[in-house]
């Protein structure tokens, strides 16, 4: 068996003494890990950092062995990670999302998008916005995905800013003023049809809580786990940030996925 | 199978052999061969090195070195400046810079680096001894000389978050060209490193 792919390394385990289990999210055929011989080499161990792309070629005896991959540098983003907290914070959490999908199961949109998170995590106007989408994303392919498009109770696809926690839907600001106070707020970001719209401090903050609760809803609670410290960290260093400061636009940005 | 060509006591020392880090069942074979045949100017000095070792080694309740004494050495050292301490994820590690001989300054190990993947947090490492340390208020600097990983700085960023409100200043090893290292063969990252951390010449 043998494949080659292109890949975003999202965590290194050591094996043994010389060599490396490496977890790649790749195009073609979905996260999937390898056991890298020499991986713990001076040479290679700036390669095998998360966050960097690589070019994978992965070889095994039969399907449902592990394997070994080799690899090659195709864009090293771990040092500009490692210069920003919250880059090093959402590599992590990046890894952690990705993680919740099952092995070896073809997402190419699902990598494009964590290429793309990869290649802005140093960046506090894109990197968080994007993240926020991804949770949206790894949701969706979970069978949990958020139906963003129009109103749950009017039908209406403008001025959506709620969303039910009951059914995930979208409310529009007239259907949903009666119940205000049990509906999660929609940031415009997310909204369908203002996909356009720029992502504020607070936008991307109330984005996180509401991917937050439904992950919680129906991923980590379900599998009695509790979502992963990483999360936490990078809203953390998110906050931290101030809410001062505003986050670009994000409009124009390719990202192989929506709500 | 192969036939057992010695003893069980012989067999369980090519096994424990076999445990240490660069030696495989050939290798400790060879190397058990080896002390057997330097029995006694080897085997038993190795042997009663290694019993005095486990019954002596203890490791600093200040630092997390280990040592034959509690506090260690490094701790003890009048002459090391008590206001530097410099943060290390391993042992071998504060052995390393104290080979470079770079600093006289105390140590912390910190037993590890945080790690998400290996469900390794903030209570498995040595990280509330390290703030009881800092809030006592001798520290002036601390240096973060942990691994340029991303697992490395993680941590580094954590501890820079934890210690936000002492007064205290921290600082992180440099990263960029190795001394005897090639442009040409440096990842691109580890240039830019370099780069941004360039030093007036």
């Amino acid at each position: 068996m043998e494949w080659r792919d292109e890949g975003l390394i999202i965590g290194i385990r050591r094996h043994g003494e010389s060599a490396a289990i490496v977890e790649v999210m790749t195009r073609d055929h979905g996260r999937h890990l390898g056991m890298v011989r020499g991986g713990r080499s001076q040479r290679m161990q700036p390669v095998l950092q998360p966050g960097n792309s690589v070019a994978c070629v992965w070889r095994a005896r039969i399907e449902e062995q592990m394997g070994t991959l080799t690899v090659e540098p195709i864009r090293t983003r771990a040092a500009a990670i490692m210069g920003s907290g919250l880059a090093l914070q959402g590599v992590n959490l990046l890894g952690a999302l990705l993680r919740l999908l099952p092995e070896r199961d073809p997402l190419p949109a699902l990598f494009e998008t964590a290429e793309i998170i990869a290649s802005h995590l140093d960046d506090p106007a894109m990197g968080p916005a994007l993240m926020v989408r991804l949770e949206l994303a790894v949701l969706s392919e979970l069978g949990f995905g958020l139906d963003l498009t129009e109103c749950a109770a009017s039908g209406v696809k403008d001025d959506l800013i709620y969303v039910s926690p009951k059914s995930g839907r979208a409310v529009c600001r007239a259907a949903g003023e009666p119940w205000r106070d049990r509906l999660l707020p929609l940031p415009d970001f997310l909204a369908a049809t203002r996909l356009e719209a720029g992502a504020s401090h607070a936008d991307v903050l109330a984005g996180f809580a509401l991917t937050g609760f439904f992950l919680e809803r129906d991923v980590f609670g379900p599998r009695g786990v509790k979502p992963p410290e990483a999360r936490r960290a990078f809203i953390a260093e998110l906050q931290r940030l101030g809410s001062g400061q505003s986050l670009e636009s994000l409009s124009g940005i390719p990202l192989g996925v929506t709500a | 199978m192969a036939e057992r060509v010695a003893g069980p006591e012989i067999e369980r020392l090519i096994q424990l052999l076999a445990k240490l880090p660069g030696l495989g069942p050939r290798s400790a074979r060879r190397a058990a061969l080896h002390l057997i045949r330097k029995r006694e100017e080897l085997l038993g000095p190795l042997a009663n090195a290694m019993q005095v070792a486990k019954d002596r080694i203890l490791t600093c309740s200040a630092c997390g070195n280990v040592d034959t004494r509690d506090p260690c050495t490094v701790c003890a050292d009048p002459r090391r400046d008590p206001a530097m301490l410099v943060v290390v994820e391993t042992v071998a590690d504060l052995w390393a810079l104290e080979r470079a001989a770079a600093l006289r300054a105390r140590y912390h190990v910190l037993g590890g680096t945080l790690s998400p993947l290996d469900g390794v947090g903030p209570k498995d490492i040595n990280l509330d001894s390290l703030v009881s340390r800092v809030a006592e208020g001798e520290i002036a600097e601390i240096i973060l000389a942990v691994n340029a990983t991303v697992d490395g700085q993680t941590t580094a960023h954590y501890i820079t978050d934890i210690l936000s409100h002492l007064n205290v200043k921290i600082t992180r090893l440099a990263h960029g060209v190795p001394v005897g290292g090639e442009l040409d063969y440096l990842d691109e990252g580890t240039l830019s490193a370099a780069i941004r951390q360039r030093t007036d010449f």
